[in-house]
């Protein structure tokens, strides 16, 4: 299935867990000189999505392209320099303090890395009972027995609690890490990079244990990944990012099947793949460079410096994020207004 | 198509603190032709840089040892070869490309003081030949403005560009065999593109050996032409790429390539949940206690995988594997 989310896009009837609407996180340095003005690092700017109840959107794109920032702000743990963030049709930007605090009981996060995400001297029912605590859920007796029913949820013993987390394999305290998040019974939960850290064996587990939560509890996902595979099979809708800003979003059979983005195209040659089919497609982009910096970027398309077709408008012009079809938007001047992107155009003139 | 690497039963030991000895790797057998890229796959601790480790003589010895076994290099068996020897074997004729691009390199020396040094060593070189030299390698892996990179600090370089660094100073002496231990696991696809176009470049230039170590079947798919599946530090399956991909035979190489997603130019729209290999890796501890190591975290394992450990045997053309569901094997061993 495609999810609640491939209708969701652009749908004002949709169920949308998740509003983000022109989300922007700028960063300021030191000056370099006392009458210059200080450089900012725009690492998210711009930003807007739905996100469908019960749906995963996928953020994709290289390191520094903003997607953990994004996630990060959208749980103000960022600090928002602009926008608008609805969850649950509640906005979050200007809360602070109590108000805010008790919002954080609907959205959760899962953190890369098992070793250094749990403190190393609280047994794992201590850590998982913590969110429990902070936000003052249930009382003591009930607390207990969800921690006890956590532990189940998630594949460990209710016994194991008294443990450490040293005493726990690293696919076991990923485990850990998604009790914790389950705690406070949130609406939405931030997966950053959840199974990156983890040996290629143990990765199935934890995915498909975060797919039969998912499904069992209805949450709603904002999944991380650099793993082009792991963000195709559990997302339903895909943003991929550049320099912050999202640069294609669309549903996952869409974006796999007709990218539009030469940056989305180029991500996706770049994959190394069992498939011979793949690995020989003609359209193949190779990227050279690393991405600029986020500093005060350029005027014009973000990516015109990588990309090979770019032509004198994209380096004066921003590029507006478009829709072309039914939920699949793209910023791009040179995809034509019918969804032919550049590389196809090229490859048959 | 003769070997330039041969491994032939190559095992290496260590001792553990309650006093017991660990084989980590065990019987290992594999050769490698001048050109040419064996894949070495597996979970962490099944072996693979501990492999790649005792070809260039770095097992740390105590605790560990090569116990048993031959390691060739055209011919000659460096495990008898004189430390002298080794020193001039490493960097020369066999160098490795490692892990953590930001972790191997000096971090008080330029790039082209560390890039030098191997030259200088090696092929007695004069510091402004050897600066020359670096500033040639750094332009042969594409790093840009190489005049001016060569004076930087490992901090002043992306990831990729330090990884780039590395290669550079693995290839600087034109070795026969390049090791790259999960070359650009820290990396991002796009520069791991990059840094896999960029090997296969020079290995075409320098018709070098090497041996790729990743838990990627689809770098693997991508780099190699034969590949070598490593489990608790036994060969439990090798064979050409194409043929590894999609016609696997022991239970654990099929695991490894059903538990990833793959990504698919036009993806299903069901998604069944993925393939999961239960259990973890046994522990050094654990290692060498009769019959196969996977029998436990195996879902075809029968009462005798649990007593006997399964010889490696043919199951089709140049394609073995040892484990016991393949009858023939009794008969081929």
């Amino acid at each position: 299935m495609t999810g609640p989310a491939a209708s969701a896009a652009g749908n004002p009837l949709a169920d949308n867990l998740l509003e983000v609407r022109g989300l922007k996180v700028h960063f300021s340095l030191p000056r370099k000189s006392p009458f210059a003005p200080a450089p900012k690092v725009h690492a998210v700017d711009g930003v807007s999505f739905d996100t469908a109840r019960g749906a995963t959107l996928g953020l994709v794109g290289e390191s520094g392209s903003g997607k953990t920032t994004t996630a990060l702000a959208v749980m103000r743990l960022a600090p928002v320099t602009e926008g608008s963030i609805l969850l649950n049709g509640e906005e979050l930007v200007p809360l602070s303090g109590e108000a805010l605090r008790q919002q954080r009981r609907h959205m959760q996060i899962i953190f890369q890395d098992p070793y250094s995400s749990l403190n190393p001297r609280l047994r794992a029912g201590e850590i998982v009972r913590a969110p429990l605590d902070q936000l003052g859920v249930g009382d003591r007796e009930s607390r207990d027995d969800r921690v006890a029913e956590l532990f189940r949820l998630v594949g460990l013993r209710p016994e194991q609690q008294a443990l450490f987390p040293h005493q726990f394999s690293g696919g076991q305290r990923q485990r850990i890490g998604v009790a914790r998040a389950l705690a406070t019974q949130p609406d939405l939960i931030v997966c950053d990079e959840p199974v990156s850290a983890l040996d290629v064996a143990i990765q199935a587990q934890i995915l498909n244990l975060l797919r039969r939560l998912q499904e069992e509890f209805g949450l709603t996902y904002l999944f991380i990944s650099h793993d082009l595979g792991v963000v195709q099979y559990m997302c339903d809708d895909i943003a991929v990012m550049y320099l912050g800003q999202v640069v294609e979003h669309a549903d996952r059979v869409s974006l796999f099947r007709e990218p539009l983005h030469p940056y989305t195209n180029a991500l996706l040659s770049a994959v190394p793949s069992a498939d011979p089919v793949l690995r020989d497609r003609a359209s193949r982009i190779r990227l050279v460079g690393d991405p600029p910096s986020p500093i005060d970027p350029p005027p014009g398309c973000r990516f015109a410096s990588r990309c090979p077709f770019a032509e004198d408008r994209c380096r004066a012009e921003e590029p507006a994020l478009r829709t072309i079809r039914d939920g699949h938007r793209v910023r791009c001047h040179l995809v034509t207004d019918d969804g032919v992107p550049p590389h196809r155009a090229s490859a048959t003139a | 198509m003769s070997a330039l690497l041969e491994v032939r039963g190559l095992s290496v030991e260590f001792d553990l603190k309650d006093g017991t000895v660990s084989r980590v790797i065990d019987g290992l057998n594999f050769e490698l032709a001048a050109g040419r890229t064996l894949g070495i796959v597996g979970e962490s601790g099944c072996g693979k840089s501990m492999t790649a480790l005792a070809i260039m003589r770095l097992v740390p010895v105590p605790p560990g040892r090569i116990a048993e076994g031959a390691i060739r290099l055209a011919g000659e068996n460096l495990l008898d070869a004189t430390e002298a020897r080794m020193r001039d074997v490493r960097g020369n004729d066999v160098s490795m490309i490692f892990q953590e691009p930001m972790t191997s390199l000096n971090p008080v020396y330029t790039i082209g003081d560390q890039i030098g040094e191997t030259v200088r060593l090696h092929q007695g070189l004069g510091r402004r030949e050897a600066r020359d030299r670096a500033i040639e390698m750094l332009r042969a892996v594409s790093i840009p403005a190489p005049e001016k990179r060569v004076d930087e600090y490992p901090h002043q370089l992306s990831g990729g560009m330090r990884q780039r660094v590395m290669i550079a100073m693995a290839l600087a002496c034109q070795p026969q065999v390049l090791i790259a231990d999960e070359p650009t696991t820290a990396l991002d696809v796009t520069v791991q593109a990059q840094i896999f176009d960029l090997l296969k470049e020079l290995q075409q230039q320098t018709h070098a050996a090497v041996i790729l170590i990743t838990h990627d079947m689809g770098a693997i798919a991508e780099m190699a032409q034969r590949v070598v599946v490593m489990y608790a530090g036994r060969k439990v399956e090798e064979a050409p790429v194409d043929e590894m991909l999609t016609n696997p035979k022991h239970p654990y190489t099929r695991g490894l390539i059903a538990c990833v997603p793959h990504l698919e130019a036009d993806p299903a729209l069901e998604r069944p949940p993925l393939m999961e290999i239960p259990g973890v890796v046994p522990s050094v501890a654990e290692l060498g206690r009769g019959g196969c190591p996977f029998a436990p975290r195996c879902a075809e394992a029968m009462d005798r995988c649990r007593q006997d450990m399964p010889p490696e045997t043919a199951v089709g053309e140049d394609h073995t594997a040892a484990c016991w569901l393949y009858p023939d094997a009794e008969a081929a061993a």
